[in-house]
């Protein structure tokens, strides 16, 4: 674990669009993730930068297999196996409560997550309690043989802290003491969150197990676990895209809602363009592992600036938060991970190609318009 | 639930049922089966109290009923507690297997928790450990034991206790208490007995287990609810057993009853007849050899039992720490 009491790497490397005056929460800066497979090295994340502030919602969008759910899993410390971060840092500023302890609202620490032991006590801490996950497959994210109630339980007693009534309101900058749930704090914790996700009769299905849930339901459950313990970010991996329209768009309300009331960044990945010009502020498209375009949502969808998002733009025919298009296929065949193409890995599919260019020079991350990143040679000098 | 155990248990009464009929025919198949021989001997014999104990003979045993009524006759009688009675050692049956139904059934539940609580630890550590040096070793040492007969390995772990340790491995007691009433001490001498037999039973039973167990829980650490688990912030080892390891132990509880009981009661025969213990086994292939039919009948049949007994318990325990099965 590793504290800067000033975050030295914020300011070399802008994170892009600026106007959010919200306080930072995670800072991605030129993140690396390699998979030394049998026959080479994959580079499923190579070179991402964003930022995430508190309370907004950054979309990831980009074709299955571009690296997306690395990039997540690498914030949480999960990557699969042969997987390793090669590079990069991820700052966490970091607000924490502490039980027993008094602490002030506006301590910030900055921890580097690149560097902290990924079975250690730090990121436990941070997993489901700062920082929460839920999973494309509702169907099979819950362990069969526990309860949604064993399930939030869990959670809760684990990360979830009350603040002791005694020191009160009447300092002037609101130190607050904390304390662990008891056991029957965390059932009544786990009824009341199931309410709010909207689980009907939740006194009785806090004891249901998953076979007895729907898809839907189970999703529903999901996110009450990771929202029980009132985390600073919820990544939401493709969470809508196993379930159907109908669902999908009551998930999202839930969301939407719970997200305007707890302050919480949400990083929401998907392929589908219509569920992320609903949820996100701003959006970070990724191709091959690489960042080809960042921008505000309404910049992102009328004036696109890569090749890329413009194809993917193209390829849904009308756009609107209900229409549920998932993201079509563009046409040529997705490059060989382990064989990338030179210069800009784009260019075998790409309608902008400009031979002996693309094919040769490798496009830096450049600012195309204020606020408007690419990763494209048509907007470099 | 209820519906579930009292289907379960009806087709284990059944299976008793068929399978006593079974047994009732195999024991009256041989042509040249006792009865009949001894029947011809006496016969020959001619004399007067030959006379008599042959018609004692067909009245005990109906000889000159038909078979069905033969075999409610056995049947009856069976249920009552008289199971007939050894040729071989012209002796109640009842009487010859009293004390061995009992020792067979200690060392069956000695040997199946003593593969459990080695075998599950084992193939959890391999799993974990998935290719470390650890894994490696005992996959082979779980491949031999797969591969070694019982009885032969029972043969090396005696050769080894005897000359190299010299350990008492024969029998279930030591001599002073053979003869002697129940008591503590007798208990403990069980104990320190029972070990041996157990584990070499166990043995063949753990190497399969092993991978059994290192296997799923291979596929069940893959499964996105342990991704979620680890995603809440709970700690490896809680990760690993109380998410991963619950899950991938439950297809073992099916196996416990439909395979290693039954193997552990076969195994274990062989087992008791080289270290001479005081079970069923060595009764039972004796009286085949001997074609003394009532007294292999009836351990047919109580042997029988034992494995359905061990189906229907394992049947519980997964329905008991399933709630898909226990809630169906
Ligand atoms: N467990 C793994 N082993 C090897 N390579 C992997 C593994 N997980 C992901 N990758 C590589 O990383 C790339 C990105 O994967 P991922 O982030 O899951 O894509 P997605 O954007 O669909 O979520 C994949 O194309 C694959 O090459
Ligand atoms: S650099 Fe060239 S090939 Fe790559 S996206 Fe831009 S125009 Fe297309
Ligand atoms: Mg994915």
């Amino acid at each position: 674990m590793q504290i800067n009491p000033s975050p030295t790497p914020t300011a070399q490397a802008p994170a892009g669009p600026a106007t959010d005056t919200r306080e930072t929460l995670i800072e991605v800066r030129d993140l690396k993730v390699e998979f030394n497979i049998r026959g080479g090295v994959v580079k499923a994340v190579d070179g991402l930068t964003f930022d995430i502030k508190r309370g907004q919602t950054v979309g990831i969008i980009g074709e299955s297999g571009c690296g997306k759910s690395v990039t997540a899993r690498a914030i949480l410390r999960m990557i699969p196996k042969p997987g390793k971060i090669t590079g990069g840092n991820i700052l966490y500023h970091r607000r924490r409560r502490l039980a027993g302890h008094q602490t002030a609202p506006a301590e910030t620490n900055v921890i580097d997550l690149t560097t902290v032991d990924p079975d250690g006590e730090t990121i436990r801490q941070i997993r489901g309690g700062e920082i929460a996950m839920i999973f494309q497959e509702p169907m099979s994210s819950l362990t069969p043989v526990y309860t949604a109630g064993t399930h939030i339980n869990e959670a809760v007693t684990l990360h979830r802290l009350l603040p002791v009534k005694t020191l009160g309101d009447q300092m002037a900058d609101k130190i607050m003491q904390y304390r662990h749930v008891t056991r029957e704090e965390a059932r009544d914790i786990a009824v009341q969150m199931l309410r709010r996700v909207g689980i009907p009769k939740p006194e009785q299905r806090v004891d249901s197990y998953p076979h007895q849930l729907s898809g839907g339901q189970r999703q529903r459950v999901m996110i009450a676990i990771a929202l029980s313990t009132e985390p600073a970010m919820l990544i939401a991996d493709e969470p809508t895209t196993a379930l159907d329209v109908s669902i999908e768009a009551q998930i999202l309300d839930i969301m939407r809602d719970l997200q305007r009331t707890a302050n919480m960044a949400i990083m929401f990945i998907t392929h589908n363009l219509g569920v992320i010009a609903s949820m996100a502020d701003e959006i970070v498209v990724m191709y091959m592992g690489k960042q080809v375009e960042r921008a505000g949502v309404v910049d992102l969808f009328y004036n696109p600036k890569h090749p890329y998002t413009k194809a993917l733009l193209q390829s849904v025919p009308k756009l609107g938060p209900k229409t549920g298009q998932r993201l079509a296929s563009i046409e040529g065949m997705v490059p060989d991970p382990l064989h990338l193409p030179t210069g800009c890995v784009f260019h075998p599919r790409c309608p902008a190609f400009m031979p002996g260019k693309c094919d040769q020079i490798v496009p830096r991350w450049a600012e195309a318009a204020p606020n408007h990143w690419a990763r494209c040679l048509l907007y470099e000098e | 639930m209820v519906n579930y155990l009292i289907r379960r248990v009806g087709y284990a009464l059944i299976m008793v049922v068929l399978v006593s009929f079974v047994s009732f025919a195999i024991i009256e198949l041989p042509p040249g089966d006792f009865l009949t021989q001894k029947v011809e001997q006496l016969r020959a014999r001619g004399d007067r109290s030959a006379e008599q104990q042959v018609e004692t003979l067909r009245l005990r045993y109906g000889l000159d009923k038909p078979f069905l009524e033969r075999y409610f006759n056995w049947a009856s009688n069976f249920l009552r507690g008289d199971f007939g009675e050894s040729f071989e050692f012209e002796r109640p049956v009842s009487e010859i297997l009293g004390a061995r139904l009992g020792y067979t059934v200690i060392l069956a539940i000695a040997t199946t928790v003593l593969t459990w609580a080695l075998a599950i630890p084992l193939g959890v550590y391999s799993a974990v450990k998935q290719y470390s040096p650890g894994d490696q070793a005992i996959s082979v040492v779980s491949f031999i034991g797969l591969g070694m007969p019982g009885f032969l390995l029972a043969l090396i772990i005696m050769y080894f206790a005897i000359i190299v340790f010299n350990l008492e491995v024969t029998g279930l007691f030591s001599p002073e208490f053979q003869d002697a009433p129940w008591s503590f001490a007798k208990v403990m001498d069980l104990l320190g007995h029972l070990w041996i037999p157990a584990l070499i039973s166990a043995v063949t039973g753990i190497g399969g287990l092993v991978r059994i167990m290192r296997g799923n829980l291979l596929d069940t650490l893959g499964q996105p609810f342990v991704e979620a688990a680890r995603a809440r912030g709970l700690k490896n080892r809680t990760v690993t057993w109380k998410h991963a390891v619950r899950i991938a132990i439950n297809p073992l509880i099916t196996i416990l009853g439909s395979d290693v009981f039954p193997s552990i009661i076969v195994g274990s025969s062989l087992v008791a007849i080289v270290l001479n213990l005081p079970t069923i086994g060595p009764v039972f292939v004796d009286s085949l050899r001997k074609l003394d039919m009532y007294l292999a009948g009836t351990c047919i049949v109580f042997l029988t039992i034992m494995l359905l007994v061990g189906n229907l318990v394992a049947d519980l325990l997964l329905a008991w720490v399933d709630p898909r099965i226990r809630l169906e």
